[in-house]
């Protein structure tokens, strides 16, 4: 079964068309990455699927129910957790009680329970050291985490990452790497943008590209890299 | 040793402007909202005490305890009715609508109660007083003093220790990364008004006992209010407390000097410290 379907999906800020008529599919478990140049329209997506924007036109389905017209907070309930590009960690709030505040509100969830999950994801993420640290002073891998650990935290079966490796070095990428991939492996829906393509292809099972809003390829990894036209417009290689 | 007394009734004094602040405080370091009408909702909770103990003959103290869910609705209808319509990146519609707030409440007290003066009727409470160590303690304020530190032990321990606290501060933060999170901010906004109306309460029941009030007297506590939050660097408790505490010191050494100079005083010692710590003592990046 789809998890998400996006059917017929536009969206324009005046008469930039950043949507253009998208549709696709992500079956559950299945982990898909977005690729496309800068101005693509990828976080756009992104804020079409949580709810942060509403779709001028078409719908979005989440397990199989219309979402198209329901609230960021009622996605995020129903399981859509996403990490943003710049990560905005609540900076006055401890790394734990970020967690904290993701994992307990409109759930039905005791508080032990909420400190234990809570707890288990700081160690998946290797962040139980600064638990207790301001999340204002985190490096930036740190704060890479620590939005990965905050989207874990509201519990989604359908994870948004939005270029989560941006910006780290390769050490740093590759132990994040590890840690989407044990996430993954549990079953939860990936869907992540990212530029550095090597993180991306040695996770996601799908590739999507998107450029001035259309989705101009979707398919293995391998084949999208291929393609003639994906080469033109996203590598900018004239071949 | 006059001056040991002056300085300490000071410093009780201070509780009472601390107690003044403290909602004014939570307001604006949740919502950045600053509420001009702050002044006269104290003095329209004194007038609702009044109403209760002139109505059933409570003590005072059970009365505000009974005034306190109404005020604690208020603030949240309010809130949720009207300054969260008006709250967003510009300051200037919350200040017009607070500041007319405060003048529908001035006047509807005033065609409610009159401008005659009243006062909450404490007792042998108002002249009780205490010796310690050869200098008198009203028991008034004391009592004053108490309420304000159990009202910001309180709050702190609301904030840092709840999930509600939590919501409070990650709301402060970002709104919008907060409703990702599944909390409502137009829900959390209006159970802060509704706490902040409680603290209003507690201070209107020290405000009504303490000193004749009349619907105009509003404006002038929420000046205290201001200087007291402002002192203490907006947004952290602990700091409104000593900002309260030095306006107070400020006011009974300046009495104290030439009885003329009372408020003059606290209001000169504000500008001192606006002067010297623009952002007060204590600003919140170390709250």
């Amino acid at each position: 079964m789809a998890i998400l379907a996006l059917k017929n999906v536009s969206k324009s800020f005046g008469a930039l068309k950043v949507t253009d008529d998208v549709s696709f599919e992500v079956p559950e478990g299945q982990a898909l990455g977005i690729i496309g140049p800068n101005g693509a329209g990828k976080s756009t997506l992104f804020n079409l699927i949580t709810g942060n924007i509403s779709a001028d036109s078409g719908t979005v389905e989440f397990l199989g129910r219309d979402v198209t017209r329901t609230l960021a907070r009622q996605r995020c309930l129903a399981g859509i957790g996403r990490s943003f590009q710049i990560p905005q960690p609540f900076s006055k709030l401890t790394v734990y009680e970020n967690l904290l505040v993701a994992a307990t509100f409109g759930r039905d969830r005791s508080e032990r329970e909420v400190a234990q999950t809570c707890a288990v994801i700081l160690e998946r993420t290797e962040l139980i050291a600064k638990a207790n640290q301001p999340a204002g002073g985190l490096s930036l891998l740190e704060r890479k985490r620590l939005e990965l650990a905050r989207a874990m935290a509201t519990h989604p079966k359908l994870l948004l990452l939005d270029e989560i490796a941006g910006g780290l070095t390769d050490g740093e990428c590759q132990s994040l790497i590890e840690t989407i991939k044990a996430i993954h492996a549990e079953g939860v829906t990936i869907i992540w943008i990212e530029h550095v393509l090597h993180a991306l292809n040695s996770v996601v099972e799908r590739l999507l590209v998107l450029d001035f809003g259309r989705v101009i390829g979707i398919g293995e990894p391998a084949a999208i890299m291929e393609s003639k036209e994906v080469r033109e417009i996203y590598l900018g290689i004239d071949i | 040793m006059i001056w040991v007394d002056t300085i300490l009734q000071g410093i009780l004094l201070g509780g009472l402007y601390a107690l003044f602040a403290a909602g004014l405080s939570l307001v604006f370091g949740i919502m950045r909202l600053v509420n001009l009408a702050h002044g006269d909702l104290i003095v329209l909770g004194a007038y609702l005490i009044l109403l209760l103990v002139t109505l059933t003959g409570l003590s005072p103290f059970v009365a505000a305890a009974v005034a306190m869910p109404f005020m604690f609705a208020l603030g949240y209808g309010l809130q949720k009715f009207m300054l969260n319509r008006v709250l967003g990146d510009d300051i200037l519609p919350p200040l017009l609508v607070t500041f007319g707030l405060s003048v529908v409440l001035q006047n509807a007290l005033l065609e409610g109660f009159s401008a005659d003066s009243q006062r909450i009727q404490a007792g042998s409470l108002s002249t009780a007083s205490i010796e310690i160590a050869g200098i008198g303690l009203g028991v008034m304020p004391l009592l004053t003093f108490g309420s304000a530190l159990v009202v910001i032990i309180g709050l702190n321990q609301l904030f840092y220790r709840t999930s509600l606290g939590r919501a409070f501060r990650a709301t402060s933060d970002d709104p919008t990364t907060a409703s990702l999170m599944g909390i409502k901010p137009a829900g959390i906004f209006a159970k802060a008004t509704g706490i902040a109306m409680i603290i209003v309460t507690i201070a209107a029941l020290y405000l009504g006992m303490r000193s004749n009030f009349d619907p105009s007297i509003g404006p002038a506590r929420l000046i205290y209010a201001f200087e007291a939050v402002i002192i203490g660097g907006l947004g952290s408790l602990w700091g409104t407390l000593a900002g309260g505490v030095i306006i107070g010191v400020a006011q009974t050494v300046g009495a104290a000097i030439n009885p003329e100079w009372q408020i003059l005083a606290g209001h000169v010692a504000f500008l001192v410290v606006l002067l010297l710590r623009p952002r007060g003592l204590f600003p919140r990046a170390v709250d």
